[in-house]
């Protein structure tokens, strides 16, 4: 019985291939995004648990100095006293064709717990002979004659771990260290650090710039992406289930008239939606695989822009990762099926063949569906009202696109109804009221198609709107003209020196870094200067802010900083490391930049920190190829160190293209998914049609005509819904600036409009409904005549 | 008496060889304005493709077939349908209905296609046929025999000259299968129409005008 049933169902499939195709693509699809995007965030999360590491700075507490470096003397001293620490430098260093950053460690009193002791212990001569470890990228990068250097996994991207005293030669940071480790477990007794080293601060372990921390939003980002994508294949998947039941309904019933039982039935039909679910699986990863491998590169120079993360730009293979996929797949496939069966499970055994009463089911089904939108609709707002994490946010973000999609069948069938009331003449009432009959049977499709677009606005707006902004505050930020970076401090003395004659102004770039509010951030100095006074990205401000900053009266905070901290100008007050209590003066905007900051006026940084290396010159020059030309005569320094203004523009606007560039290619993906489910769903819906179709024909309409008309329904609901998914989608780009990303970074941006963006989405969006639409009409136009015939033919 | 369809040496098979099935084989008709022809033959016999290729729907091998005097043969697609739009009507034994309409647009629906769309001739219509209760609803609410009679309603509101009926009555009961004829064969004599009425049943047969018996693809005149 069960082979006989079996076959019977499958046979179903084998006569229309075409629908069993999709309903796999859509599978595979939807397993493919949403695994991909998992491969990329496993990948990158795996990259920073090297970092961590690679000298378990997760388990054990750092000492370190404000000025970002200390004197050799006090790890002998701190050692004398009893303390089990060990030094570490750390520095960015040009090596080879590359800049990297050079982490030297001092192997003998290193704590064993991170993974570079492994590395170092089988040969400890040959360390301390200066033997040093990079990831085989960077080897790549660094290029031949080079330092004895050995290939690593273990070494994150971008670093080289060598000797201390190697790493002092080559930072030219001899007799000084960047920060003491502590290891976990010290004696007792000992004479309490703040007595012993007043000066150095104590960071907790994992307390500092914890990377998994600052990217977490990043990759929250990435997986609500990955979530819209695989909903939206879930939905052709949902859609060509749902289709291929109603038109197996008759064989149902044939089987449960001819005695195979109900659950046997139901059970037949589960196995074979597990069979498809593991076969578009397994296809599904390995597109997932490609897609993950193709975009791994730009997501990893996403992460080193924004976070200076460093993640590998190759991917590796993990059977957890596989299996997770998989399991999604089912879980999705029984999320998507699990409607029909339950509508086999109630449907009595002498059910009208003919799909009765769909427009009469369908209306309540319609209300249902309704009232759910506007319960959603309701929870949004609540949403909106509360300032919670970024959780709250991306469920305010899918409780608004849901609302949106379950609305849009009622407000199209709306739409159609005006459209035959308005409408004049027998074929377009007909057309009217025939869309809107077949409205059920599309709206699956046409949903996933709103998502798809109104994403597609969201997030444009999003990126469009941040761009507009982002290129506004570079032109307020890179206001000097030329800006060189001194290789040591008594470079930095000559450069001052000579610099004072040869620029107009020179505006030294000193910092520190320091916990802001309880956040890892970093203080900056800032002279009193035109430069600022007239262009800096001020968001707020007490009256007088740049003469109280000069006088030393207050600080001001980044953008970032001010909204988790709840600090406002002229009320709020920052404690500040080695200085105090200061009232905050101005906030300002800082795209990109993860960290908390405070700025402080010169004199009052160089009062508290007073021997903070200069970093970089900001310069101001009338003639700035003339000053890049002096300098680099008088100092020989390598292009690297000097930047002009069009180049330090040039290589932001490239990290921020680049940031986006994920975005636009899951973008792409998600709309041509929706395309693919709008195909399916007419292909299939075409079968059907034909005996709805024949009527028409006999009565005199061409097949031309009826093609046409077929297409241009198509194109009226899609344009119809495009309509509908500009409003659901700026109000997306709107969660999106002004919760998201205030949630996620920091900042909020304002929302912008970008009309010719929206144009030419309905181009493509036009463009893909008409393929989507193509192929059904042109089959009816040229195997109408045959087609419809047989409606005829058979009718007995 | 002017000629409304005309069937000369007409041939249609279908397949190849060696499974051809000679549906029709040199069939000759003769069907003018004002009568009414029955067409009988056992199921299978080819009484739809008859009338199916007299509708302009289904393409024949050889003979002629003229339509309003119109040769079928050299019409084009739309002109062969502006013909079953203006000059022919159909009557099917099922999926006669345009589903997404009710029984009232469905009625007018041909009349209107036609331009000859009449309020007071289909409301007539509907009254005659026992359907005037009917016109809210939708044909996948109606039954069998109901849907029938608005297939007939409709093509009789548009007042074609050729009526083609494929077994009409073969969902209603006998009284209603007569009443129903004899509205057919009242309305197309008033209107100077021609009835081509396929059908197995010798009683309906037994009040046409005419009788042809179509077997093995050829059409002979019966008593
Ligand atoms: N599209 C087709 N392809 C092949 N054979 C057909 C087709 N349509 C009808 N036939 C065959 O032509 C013959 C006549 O069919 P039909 O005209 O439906 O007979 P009737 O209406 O008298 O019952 C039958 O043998 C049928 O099998
Ligand atoms: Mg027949």
């Amino acid at each position: 019985m069960t082979r006989a049933a079996l076959q019977a169902l499958l046979s179903h499939w084998l006569r229309s291939p075409f629908q069993l195709a999709m309903l796999l693509a859509g599978l595979a699809l939807a397993t493919a995004l949403w695994s991909g995007v998992q491969a990329l965030n496993a990948e990158a999360r795996a990259a920073y648990a090297t970092a961590e590491n690679l000298l378990g700075d997760g388990t054990s507490a750092q000492l370190e100095s404000p000025s970002g470096r200390m004197p050799e003397g006090e790890f002998a001293r701190l050692r004398r006293a009893g303390w089990d620490v060990s030094p570490v430098v750390e520095g960015r260093a040009s090596l080879g064709d590359t800049r990297v950053t050079v982490l030297g460690i001092e192997p003998l009193t290193a704590s064993s717990g991170g993974t570079s002791a492994e590395l170092v212990t089988p040969d400890l001569t040959g360390f301390l002979a200066g033997v040093g470890f990079a990831h085989p990228r960077t080897l790549n990068e660094i290029g031949t004659s080079q330092p004895d250097l050995r290939p690593s996994q273990a070494i994150p991207i971008g670093t080289v771990l060598m000797d201390i005293a190697q790493a002092q030669t080559l930072l030219d940071m001899r007799g000084h260290i960047t920060r003491l480790t502590l290891a976990p477990v010290q004696r007792d007794g000992l004479t309490p650090l703040n007595t012993l080293a007043p000066d150095l601060r104590l960071v907790a372990p994992g307390d500092g710039t914890d990377l998994a921390g600052l990217t977490d939003s990043f990759h929250l980002n990435l997986t609500a992406f990955g979530l819209l994508a695989f909903t939206v294949g879930l939905f052709i998947v949902h859609s060509a289930v749902g289709l291929a039941f109603e038109q197996r309904r008759t064989m149902f019933r044939t089987l449960r008239a001819l005695g195979v039982p109900l659950r046997h039935l139901a059970l037949l039909l589960a196995a074979e939606l597990a069979l498809f679910a593991i076969l578009a699986g397994m296809a599904g990863l390995a597109l997932g695989y490609l897609m993950a491998a193709t975009l791994l590169p730009d997501v990893a120079a996403t992460l080193r822009g924004l976070y200076g993360a460093p993640v590998p730009g190759t991917l590796r293979f993990d059977p957890v990762w596989a299996l997770a996929g998989m399991g999604m797949t089912l879980a999705g496939t029984a999320l998507a099926g699990g409607q029909a069966l339950w509508r086999l499970w109630r449907l009595p055994v002498l059910a009208p063949a003919q799909p009765r009463a769909w427009a009469h089911a369908g209306a309540r089904s319609l209300r249902l569906q309704g009232g759910v939108a506007v319960a959603l609709a309701i929870i949004a707002l609540i949403l909106a009202q509360i300032n919670g994490g970024l959780i709250t946010g991306f469920a305010l973000l899918a409780a608004a696109l849901l609302a949106a999609a379950l609305i849009m069948p009622l407000v199209l069938a709306g739409g159609l109804a005006l459209g035959q009331r308005l409408a004049r003449g027998p074929v377009a009432q007909w057309f009217w009221a025939d869309s809107r009959q077949n409205l059920p049977r599309l709206s699956l499709a046409l949903m996933a198609l709103l998502l798809a677009l109104a994403t597609n606005i969201g997030v444009g707006t999003m990126v469009s709107s941040f761009r507009t902004t982002f290129i506004a505050w570079l032109d307020q930020r890179l206001v000097a003209e030329v800006t060189v970076t001194p290789r040591t401090p008594s470079e930095a003395r000559a450069l001052q020196n000579f610099l004072q004659t040869h620029a107009d102004a020179t505006l030294p770039m000193q910092r520190i870094d320091a916990r802001l509010a309880a956040q890892p951030g970093q203080v900056y100095a800032m002279k009193d200067h035109a430069t600022f006074r007239d262009n800096w990205p001020l968001l707020d401000a007490v009256p007088h802010v740049w003469d109280r900053l000069a006088a030393g009266e207050g600080v001001l905070v980044n953008e970032q900083l001010a909204r988790r901290a709840g600090l406002r100008p002229g009320t709020a007050t920052l404690e500040m490391p080695d200085i105090g209590v200061l009232p905050v003066l101005g906030v300002y905007s800082d795209y990109g930049n993860p960290l908390a900051q405070a700025t402080l006026g010169l004199d009052r940084f160089t009062g508290a920190w007073p021997d903070t290396p200069v970093r970089q010159f900001a310069l101001r020059s009338e003639n700035p190829q003339a000053l890049i030309t002096a300098l680099q005569d008088e100092f020989g320094l390598p292009g690297n160190q000097i930047t002009d203004q069009a180049q330090a523009k040039a290589l932001s606007l490239a990290v921020f293209e680049r940031t986006f560039l994920i975005t636009g290619a899951l973008n792409v993906l998600t709309l041509s998914i929706a395309a693919i489910a709008l195909f399916a769903a007419l292909v299939t819906l075409s079968g059907m049609r034909l005996v709805q179709l024949a009527p028409l024909w006999a009565l005199g309409l061409t097949t031309r005509r009826l093609a046409a008309l077929e297409l241009g329904r198509a194109l009226v609901l899609a344009g119809m819904t495009l309509v509908l998914a500009l409003p659901v989608g700026l109000v997306l780009a709107q969660i999106l600036l002004a919760v998201i990303n205030v949630q996620a970074f920091g900042w909020r941006l304002p929302l912008q409009f970008f009309p010719a963006d929206w144009a030419r989405l309905a181009f493509w969006a036009g463009l893909a409904v008409l393929a989507a639409a193509l192929l059904p009409a042109w089959r009816l136009w040229r195997h109408g005549p045959h087609q419809l015939l047989k409606v005829f033919a058979h009718e007995k | 008496m002017t000629s409304a369809l005309t069937i000369e040496s007409l041939r249609k098979t279908f397949g190849s060889a060696p499974d051809i099935v000679h549906v029709l084989d040199n069939a000759d008709l003769e069907l003018s304005r004002g009568q009414s022809l029955a067409l009988t033959g056992e199921s299978g016999s080819g009484k739809s493709t008859l009338l199916h290729i007299c509708a302009g729907l289904e393409p024949f091998d050889s003979g002629k077939v003229m339509l309003a005097g119109q040769d079928i043969a050299q019409a084009d697609d739309s002109a062969r349908a502006a013909l079953r739009r203006t000059s022919v009507g159909l009557i099917f034994q099922q999926f006669n209905l345009v589903p997404s309409l009710n029984v009232a647009a469905n009625l007018a629906f041909q009349a209107r296609l036609a331009g000859r769309h009449d309020p007071g001739f289909v409301a007539e219509l509907a009254r005659r046929l026992g359907i005037a209760e009917l016109m809210a609803r939708y044909p996948e609410q109606l039954s069998g025999g109901q849907q029938q009679r608005v297939a007939i309603g409709r093509c009789l509101a548009a007042r074609p000259r050729l009526v083609l009926a494929d077994e009409p009555t073969g969902n209603l009961d006998e009284a209603t299968g007569d009443a129903v004829l004899d509205l057919m064969l009242e309305l197309a004599a008033q209107a100077g129409a021609a009835l081509l009425l396929a059908t197995h049943s010798t009683r309906l047969a037994a009040r046409c005008n005419l009788r042809v018996h179509l077997r093995a693809g050829k059409l002979q005149v019966s008593a």
